[in-house]
């Protein structure tokens, strides 16, 4: 809980965590809380400006953009959060074996990380989609398969350095069994790590799967997703480029929150980035740096 | 250095093979059956089991597996990845055009943000605190939330359409890079420069500064030292962004119509062009591990420190 008492005391942490939890809701009860029905086509209301039943106006085929927007947070963040959390699982479970129990385990999951971060990840995922089909479903397939490999390495590299910690080792040696020294020991360890890691490639994952969706390889008509309506808009951009606005707007707020989190998070986790304040920022933007450059 | 090169590069071979190998692999997963796709791509009027199997014979895919690798293999280092199922040009002829100007867009693309990074972090590390310092730091966490292909909408609307200072799209003069250069910093130039910066904040703090300065150097040579030893990392991450930046040039080059790799493989994709595919995954992953090792190289050259360690 000390996670949570540190994040409630920074202002940015808990103005970000207001907007992210906003957006969550909103996405989880966008059956309720959308004002229309996001696929209804009214030819007749196209391009129609803001009025009091349709809050942000209509798009090219008259369908309430207020409420596309709304369902789209399912499609532009919910199952993007859904395939992040699948694929640090994977990585976790790889990363723990690995660094738990060393040796030939280690050696074999480690290149096979190697291997696969050889690969550079946007290519890999354009290959997967171009392979299985344009579609949401795909793109995030292609994520958990090309990103579990990254977490595996970070977490490894953490659990490593706990499994050599003393309480470790006493646990072993009174003949614990590796389960229940893995969950009871090693994983509130190495949990913090985790946080930060998930948390640090959250943007980049929605900007890249809202990017493929703009090439329309990722979600198909009708449904709703930011970057396919940025497309959409991009069509009449010259007669009506305010269309660009609400879906623009959409992932820059989201993205901003996310990565205002990510940073109190790392903050919070580590003491000594919380004493010397001028400092803050530097492990984060290593690490994102790094997270960049693995792709 | 010798061992190390040598060390780095036997290294590097395998991984080629491997690369090679998964690439190969990649599109034998596909749920589709490659002479299905030939003839549907040449608009066979009735595909017929008889015409199925003559593809498959003709496309050698009764032979072992493995020797199937080997043969496509062999016929990828004299260039030839067979022909597109959709057009039935040679893929080489498609491709190897479009990675040039992938190439130039990405190296122009470096410079800027190799220039622009080391300048604006350098700058606001050693002004720690003050307006311009805060102020980058805000912007950059600003650019880096806005996806590039708004940003990229946002600049084709306003320089192109309403001021009609540059071309909207293609490549046809050097005013045509500037839009897609620019994008292409903007996104980066927002993460590296704090990696720079960060490297020479914490180079501030080390031991031989004080040291420098209680021997009474210049602040001006206390400063030249901070940057000789901060860069190296800037260097190091440097040459891993370029290949980064060649795989994901695709949102921009297909916003501003860029007659690259992305533009092209996203179309191969669209009309399940496989062919053209494989060879695009193959060439920039090829090219990633060649630049990653080149990079490796050059940083072990500068950090005697990267040499001992595990390549």
């Amino acid at each position: 809980m000390s996670l949570w008492n540190q994040l409630s005391k920074d202002k940015w942490a808990v103005a970000s965590m207001s907007v992210i939890g906003v957006i969550l809701l909103a996405g989880v009860l966008a059956p309720w809380i959308a004002p229309n029905d996001p696929y209804a086509v009214q030819m007749r209301l196209r391009f129609a400006s803001p009025s009091w039943e349709y809050w942000l106006g209509n798009d090219h085929l008259g369908r309430c953009i207020l409420s596309r927007i709304i369902y789209g947070i399912r499609h532009s963040i919910l199952w993007v959060l859904a395939a992040l959390a699948a694929s640090v699982l994977i990585g976790a479970l790889i990363g723990f074996a690995a660094g738990y129990f060393r040796g030939r385990t280690d050696a074999v999951l480690m290149r096979i990380c190697d291997v696969m971060l050889s690969f550079p990840g946007y290519v890999m995922m354009l290959a997967i989609v171009g392979i299985l089909g344009p579609g949401l479903e795909n793109i995030l397939l292609a994520f958990i398969v090309m990103k579990w490999a990254w977490f595996a390495r970070v977490i490894r590299t953490s659990v490593m350095q706990y499994a050599e910690m003393d309480y470790v080792r006493f646990a072993k040696a009174v003949g614990i069994r590796h389960r229940t020294i893995l969950i009871r020991h090693m994983l509130p360890a190495a949990l913090p790590d985790i946080a930060v890691i998930a948390s640090g490639s959250i943007c980049s994952m929605i900007l890249q799967v809202s990017g493929l969706s703009f090439l329309s390889l990722g979600i198909q008509a009708p449904y709703a997703e930011w970057g396919m309506m940025l497309n959409e808009a991009r069509a009449v951009m010259f007669s009506r480029p305010e269309l660009m606005l609400a879906p623009g707007l959409a992932i820059v707020i989201s993205v901003m929150a996310f990565n205002f989190l990510a940073d109190s998070i790392q903050v919070a986790l580590d003491p000594k980035l919380r004493t010397k304040s001028a400092r803050r920022r530097t492990k984060e933007a290593e690490n994102k740096a790094y997270e960049y450059v693995r792709g | 250095m010798a061992p190390y090169i040598a060390r780095r590069l036997l290294l590097t071979v395998p991984l080629l093979i491997v690369v090679s190998f998964v690439t190969f692999l990649l599109i034998r997963l596909s749920p589709m059956d490659p002479a299905e796709v030939v003839l549907q791509a040449q608009e066979t009027p009735q595909i017929t089991e008889e015409l199925l199997a003559q593809t498959r014979e003709e496309l050698g895919m009764n032979d072992p597996f493995l020797l199937q690798y080997a043969n496509w293999l062999m016929s990828c280092f004299r260039l030839d990845f067979g022909e597109s199922y959709v057009s039935g040009q040679p893929v080489w002829s498609l491709i190897g055009p479009a990675f040039a100007n992938t190439l130039s867009l990405t190296l122009i693309s470096s410079v800027f943000i190799i220039v622009l990074s080391t300048l604006l972090g350098v700058v606001s590390a050693l002004r720690e605190g003050s307006l311009a310092d805060k102020s980058t730091r805000g912007l950059s966490f600003f650019l880096t939330a806005i996806p590039s292909y708004g940003l990229a909408s946002v600049l084709i609307w306003l320089l192109a359409v309403k001021l009609d200072w540059l071309p909207t799209s293609g490549m046809d003069s050097a005013a045509s890079f500037v839009l897609p250069v620019a994008v292409i910093a903007v996104n980066y130039v927002g993460i590296y420069f704090r990696t720079v910066r960060s490297s020479v904040l914490s180079n501030k703090n080390e031991e031989y500064v004080l040291y420098a300065r209680a021997s009474g150097l210049s602040e001006r040579a206390v400063t030249m030292r901070i940057l000789r030893n901060s860069l190296q990392v800037a260097v190091a991450i440097f040459g891993m962004s370029i290949p980064i930046i060649l795989g994901s040039t695709v949102v921009i080059e297909n916003v501003f119509a860029w007659p690259g790799l992305g533009r092209l493989s996203v179309k191969a994709i669209l009309s399940r062009d496989f062919p053209i595919i494989q060879a695009y995954v193959l060439i920039v992953a090829v090219a990633f591990v060649v630049i990653n090792t080149v990079s490796d190289i050059v940083n072990a050259a500068i950090n005697p420190k990267l040499r001992s360690e595990r390549a």
